[in-house]
């Protein structure tokens, strides 16, 4: 890489001064190996704080093909977060009838036509596992587009912004209100912003607890104050949190607070496309009027026009001309705003791009640009999603309704009848997670003539039949006694249950033990 | 701003200030926090100044801080307790209420006193009994079907409720005498009963015991409590001599040892430290361990 990766310090960027020479020239140089002296050694800082005071970023509306990805992606994701809850999925008179609900109370996790068990939690594992390599491979592809399109912080903040543009006006209009008087009319909108604000982080919170519970009921309960408290301390939480994030601390939660902008740094490679300033081309900077005058000349001419177009539309206040930099969200809202500007002054498009170094670097020496996209990381990162992915969609497929394990009694392990004959003891649980009753017959097989007593069931020996109620585990003592004697002191056992009607049946192994 | 604390060197790629250190070339970013976080570092240690006020906090020569909202990790317990009595309470009335018999019959309430009881029994149990009910020499294994007592409900019952040879008024009583010690018996004819009670055990005895001898004793001194044929008799707790369950060992040595200085194990009486309730739910299950008898 040329360009070195850079924590942009936004403030100190703007005592530099925009009009100094390109930082991003300094940084090439610096990299080059033809280290340059700086010329902000003569105009030192006349104070060194304790911290970094906060410089509030204006983004300024824009229009055009990523932002309408950005409205597409809001409306989506904003739509399922509060919709979700309300939609029904019908499952019989024995389980919840919300399509998407974590049941904490009685331990289940209903995703429409998936019921999960406490102990099926490693399709969260999966989940995860999923969730994290979709991010690396995101990454792989196109830095951090996450960040730029789908991250919650993101789309709220883009929620919030959009109201505050709403309420108190454009970039232009909302600096000319701030730096005015405190009017009746600012006062009145900064209230209406902020309620707005609060409303908005008050749904969220809301909608987060429905979740939990029968939604329909759960609106009506919060709405009488029957719910219970803890939803109340829920919705209060988030209500706090989303407007403090989205309205409040915006990009410092990208800055200072996310951990995934210093991961990525380390997961990226010189092929992943970043929003690029293409710099062979724009450089050198000129006005409009300039560059004419220089191209008339003969002189080179780039077609930046230092028109700050991009660092006025940009969230997070980055100068993207700088180079790849950390506060960058990689939301292309900078390539919309520079293709505007580039339409009006009838230069090409895309000055600003997802692209890479590696390409600038090639069409600067007139070579054509390259697109790898199949790389080994790219490839085994999709790969691993592809696997993990099938073995969970394989598993699902096969998902038994019923399971039965056993635990052997540890102490004693085996225990000696009074006529001589031995006895092993289980604990039994039979899960049955269909909705139905069902009647399970217990069969062990290995030790011959064994005899099989279920403590709490009440019939005596053989192969019992087994009610286990619907969605539930039902626990037994088996006591396993034989009169033979064992050829090992150790013989596998194979513990069955069969379905009385449609024959399912699922497994457990463990050993008869002996003297 | 004193001249020691101005910057004196400025990073060449990022134009950041250096702390001014440096160590072989590389120097120390001057990176400060965002004001925020400052602010947010100082109000948790002003939240902290709460704690001290609100819960117990400095020690003191005796005693200690109890702050204003008189927290104690004691009280927390005691609250954790009585709500699980609650979650509990409905099925406890229905186990006080139940007889045993109607506790076995109970899928539920069997299911119930059997984990209510497994705590009870490692409390009180375990350290003679062993935590799974398995016993060791001289403790009986409650898991198998040899009863000294008996192992019907109301066997077992009465038997954790006043003990075995305790000091309960209610007590079982009965022992195996000292034959040997009090000279009850000579030495030779200790040996000779030994291996009698071997031989109705289908245990393999010496090749020149005299079984004839043996069984005169047996009839004489041991048949009283043991019975005629050694089946044992459960009203005095005299065990079955004929079975495979020995609680003392079955070798000569062990049985010549409980002739001549007798056995008398003891069992203390539960009904002064547990109540009915427990006192049933143990029956239950030790009853369920596997050995219970109809």
């Amino acid at each position: 890489m040329t360009a070195t990766l850079v924590e942009q310090s936004p403030n100190r960027r703007a005592a530099k001064g925009a009009g100094s020479e390109p930082a991003l020239l300094d940084i090439v140089k610096h990299a080059k190996g033809t280290a340059v002296g700086s010329s902000i050694e003569d105009e030192p800082d006349d104070e060194s704080p304790l911290y970094e005071s906060r410089r509030k970023i204006y983004p300024q509306r824009v229009q055009g093909m990523f932002r309408r990805i950005k409205w597409a992606v809001l409306f989506i994701t904003l739509g399922i977060y509060y919709g979700l809850p309300f939609l029904r999925w019908d499952r019989g008179i024995y389980a919840p009838h919300q399509a998407v609900l974590v049941d904490l109370h009685n331990s289940r996790f209903y995703f429409f036509f998936i019921e999960l068990w406490p102990q099926e939690v490693y399709y969260l594992t999966g989940l995860l596992i999923l969730a994290a390599l979709t991010l690396f491979l995101m990454n792989a592809v196109a830095g951090r587009i996450w960040c730029g399109y789908l991250c919650p912080q993101t789309v709220w903040t883009d929620l919030f912004q959009t109201i505050e543009r709403w309420i108190e006006g454009d970039r232009r209009e909302h600096l000319r209100r701030d730096a005015g008087p405190w009017t009746f009319d600012r006062v009145v909108r900064l209230g209406l912003k902020h309620f707005l604000w609060l409303m908005v982080a008050w749904w969220t919170g809301g909608a987060w607890v429905l979740y939990f519970a029968d939604a329909p009921t759960l609106v009506k309960d919060l709405a009488t104050l029957q719910a219970p408290l803890i939803a109340y301390i829920w919705i209060g939480i988030l209500t706090l949190t989303t407007y403090s994030f989205a309205g409040l601390m915006r990009e410092q939660v990208c800055l200072y607070m996310c951990p995934w902008p210093r991961i990525q740094a380390a997961l990226t490679d010189e092929y992943a496309f970043n929003v690029t300033y293409r710099y062979d081309r724009g450089e050198p900077r000129a006005s409009l009027k300039k560059a004419a005058a220089l191209r008339e000349q003969g002189l080179p001419a780039g077609d930046c026009v230092e028109c700050m177009q991009c660092v006025h539309v940009c969230p997070t206040g980055v100068d993207i001309r700088n180079g790849p930099n950390l506060g960058c969200i990689q939301c292309g809202l900078c390539i919309d705003a520079c293709d505007a500007v580039m339409a009006k002054t009838g230069r090409p498009a895309r000055l600003i791009a997802y692209d890479t170094d590696i390409n600038i670097h090639l069409r600067q020496d007139n070579k054509p640009p390259v697109y790898k996209l199949v790389r080994l990381r790219t490839t085994v990162y999709a790969a691993v999603i592809v696997v993990v992915g099938g073995l969970m969609l394989y598993t699902l497929a096969t998902r038994r309704s019923e399971s039965i394990s056993v635990i052997h009694d540890r102490n004693p392990i085996f225990v000696r009848l009074a006529d001589g004959s031995i006895r092993n003891a289980f604990t039994v649980h039979i899960a049955n997670k269909a909705l139905e009753t069902r009647l399970f017959e217990l069969t062990v097989a290995g030790v011959p003539g064994l005899d099989v007593v279920l403590v709490g069931d009440n019939v005596a020996s053989g192969n019992p039949l087994i009610v286990v109620n619907p969605d539930q585990t039902r626990e037994l003592r088996a006591l396993l006694t034989t009169h033979a004697p064992l050829p090992t002191a150790s013989v596998p056992l194979t513990f069955t249950i069969t379905d009385s009607k449609d024959g399912s049946q699922a497994r457990a192994v463990d050993n008869f033990r002996g003297p | 701003m004193p001249e020691h604390q101005r910057p004196e060197h400025f990073d060449e790629v990022t134009g950041t200030a250096t702390t001014g250190h440096e160590w072989d070339g590389l120097r120390e970013l001057n990176t400060p926090l965002p004001r925020w976080w400052l602010w947010v570092f100082y109000a948790t240690i002003i939240w902290s100044i709460g704690y001290w006020i609100v819960y117990p906090s400095w020690p003191l020569i005796s005693g200690y801080t109890p702050g204003l909202f008189g927290w104690q990790s004691r009280n927390v317990i005691v609250n954790d307790l009585a709500g699980l009595k609650a979650i509990r309470g409905p099925m406890a009335d229905k186990l006080a209420d139940a007889s045993l018999q109607q506790i076995l019959n109970d899928e539920q309430l069997v299911a119930f006193a059997r984990a209510q009881a497994r705590p009870i029994f490692n409390e009180n149990c375990a350290a003679c009994h062993g935590s799974g009910g398995a016993g060791a020499k001289g403790y009986p294994n409650l898991n198998d079907d040899d009863w000294l007592w008996g192992g019907k409900l109301d066997d077992i019952v009465i038997t954790i409720r006043h003990g075995i040879r305790s000091t309960d008024d209610k007590t079982r009583l009965g022992s195996m005498p000292a034959f040997g010690r009090d000279g009850m018996m000579k030495r030779a004819d200790i040996d000779t009963v030994a291996d009698y009670v071997r031989s109705i055990a289908r245990l393999p005895i010496e090749p020149k015991a005299d079984l004839v001898a043996g069984k005169k004793i047996f009839a004489d001194s041991c048949a009283s409590c043991h019975g005629e044929a050694g089946k044992g008799k459960r009203d005095m707790g005299a065990p079955d001599l004929t079975d495979a369950i020995w609680l003392y060992g079955s070798d000569k040595s062990a049985i010549v040892d409980g002739l001549w200085n007798g056995r008398a194990g003891v069992m203390p009486a539960w009904a002064a430290r547990l109540d009915d309730s427990t006192i049933k739910a143990l029956t239950v299950f030790v009853h369920t361990l596997g050995g219970g008898e109809k």
